[in-house]
């Protein structure tokens, strides 16, 4: 019994530790602001790599998943006769929960494993501390730039998402299933609204980019300088994102479409 | 020692995952010469440079560099003092997403506003002074172990440094490439006269182009002086190490249990 107090002690005491050494990278890479000669080069290639290599599998996952909405919206709502509001469904379901969440899964995914897989690699290759000795400060040059370029793409590839994804249930319910357009169109026009819909969806997205970027960044910075430790520290991206994705969803739901 | 001391480190002490790996280590390194430090495996030679560059911090005592004890500094002032150290990587440490040019000019950008025509001037210099300005546009991964360390070493010098580190420069080396880095490493000090603290288990190749030397094992430094009166030194445990004996007070085991209790022979004999 005391045993399991104490190893429940310890792990939490690891917990608690790991959290932070999290914040202080955090604060050591929004302190060191790179001046903006050096800094945007590297950024918008970050962007790059991060943002627009993603555009693939966001947009692909986007139209299936919209497509999938339009035919389960139909199925449902023409039992009652309103298959008229499937465009107001799939706006709205888009918009406030699968558009950034869907996304950002797919971020941690494709961009965050390979953050973090080249962070740990370019510390196991000795390169982070080879530029630490040549008075480069890693998290500026490397860290940094990531970090940004992961707050800026997510909401971006989340904003393309939910397009893709209306483009998608479009196809289904109008063009496939003879929905009457006008009612598809102006249904959703009528019901999403900018600032409760729009804007809220935008703000969960910026929250995911952030936390997935952090982590990614902070498990690459962090991992155990091995092919076992790489590995490890990739998972633990995937798996640490994913859940506080769905962790903090629910949390920005509450808060946001919480009054009823 | 003839010339004043370059680096000095007083009673260090420096322990990892509770083992200790410096107990109390006192060592002088001379400006503008070359040093040696060697000493078996696992002594913490690499932990040494390491925290001669202030990536580690002593739990006491002092290490001075350029007149700047290391720990106590600002991370801007260390950094500003990182840009007159060079070091040379065990695994050279180049960027793999860059060419070798990229390389070898990442520090003249980063540090230095010099126009682009210069920057590329430097650069070839820099890579005929190591013969690989041929291999310029080459990807770090289309290079060989030797040439890797070699563009490395043109990498390490872009900016003149006044202090050049090298870990294990020799590991892993065919003679000829061995030959070239220890050629490189003489040239280099003679001629530009830099400090030149070099990290390695290889001791002909050592002292047959150093100045100075030390030896650590067992977290001490055991024997230190120029490489003649290191050959003629007293103690038992650097002649083993310069000699290669595997018979003497340097264990080739790592501690370990009885061996009957891991055999399981314990008792069987009698």
């Amino acid at each position: 019994m005391i045993d399991r107090i104490a190893s429940l002690g310890r792990s939490s005491l690891e917990v608690v530790g790991s959290l932070g050494r999290a914040t202080q990278f955090l604060a050591g890479v929004l302190a060191g602001v790179p001046k903006p000669a050096t800094g945007f080069p590297l950024l918008v290639k970050q962007v790059y790599s991060v943002g627009v290599l993603s555009l693939a599998i966001v947009v692909v996952s986007g139209l299936f998943i919209g497509m999938v909405l339009g035919l389960q919206g139909y199925t449902i709502l023409s039992d009652y006769g309103s298959e008229a509001a499937i465009g107001q469904m799939i706006a709205l379901t888009l918009v406030r929960e699968l558009g950034p969440v869907v996304t950002a899964l797919l971020f941690a995914g494709r961009a965050g494993s390979a953050l973090t897989a080249e962070i740990g690699l370019m510390k196991a290759t000795e390169q982070l501390s080879s530029m630490e000795m040549m008075g480069v400060d890693p998290l500026r040059r490397v860290i940094a730039p990531r970090l940004w370029a992961g707050f800026i793409a997510m909401p971006v590839l989340a904003m393309i998402f939910s397009v893709v994804g209306i483009w998608g249930g479009m196809l289904v319910g109008v063009e496939w299933l003879g929905v009457f357009e006008g009612s598809f169109w102006g249904n959703m026009q009528s019901s999403v609204d900018f600032v409760d819909d729009v804007l809220n969806g935008f703000i969960k997205s910026v929250v995911f980019g952030f936390v997935c970027a952090w982590i990614a960044v902070y498990q690459g910075y962090d991992c155990v300088p091995t092919s076992a430790g790489i590995s490890s520290a990739t998972t633990k991206t995937v798996v640490y994102s994913s859940l506080a994705v769905l962790g903090l969803d629910f949390v920005l739901t509450a808060v946001m479409f919480g009054d009823f | 020692m003839e010339s004043s001391a370059y680096i000095t480190l007083k009673d260090v002490v420096f322990s990892r995952s509770g083992r200790r790996i410096f107990d109390g280590v006192t060592l002088d390194i001379p400006e503008g010469k070359i040093t040696a430090i060697m000493g078996p495996s696992g002594t913490g030679k690499t932990t040494l440079l390491r925290l001669i560059g202030g990536q580690l911090r002593p739990d006491s005592g002092q290490v001075t560099v350029a007149g700047h004890e290391v720990p106590r500094l600002k991370r801007k002032d260390l950094y500003r003092l990182r840009e007159k150290v060079g070091m040379l990587f065990q695994s050279g440490a180049l960027f793999t997403d860059i060419s070798v040019y990229e390389n070898v000019a990442f520090p003249l950008r980063v540090h230095t506003a010099l126009p682009e025509d210069m920057i590329r001037d430097i650069v070839l210099m820099k890579l005929e002074a190591v013969g690989l300005r041929g291999a310029r546009d080459l990807m770090p991964s289309e290079l060989s172990g030797g040439m890797t360390r070699r563009v490395a070493l043109a990498r390490s010098i872009a900016l003149d440094p006044e202090l050049i580190m090298y870990d294990e420069p020799f590991a892993g080396q065919d003679p000829i490439a061995m030959g070239v880095l220890v050629k490189l490493i003489r040239d280099l000090n003679s001629s530009v006269g830099l400090t030149s603290v070099l990290v390695s288990h290889d001791v002909p190749e050592s002292l047959s182009i150093c100045h100075y030397a030390c030896i650590i094992a067992d977290g001490k430094v055991i024997g230190e002086g120029t490489p003649e009166e290191l050959r003629e030194h007293p103690s038992e445990q650097v002649q083993q190490f310069l000699n290669g004996q595997p018979d003497g007070p340097v264990p080739f085991h790592y501690p370990a249990a009885d061996p009957g209790a891991d055999f399981g022979t314990n008792g069987e004999a009698s």
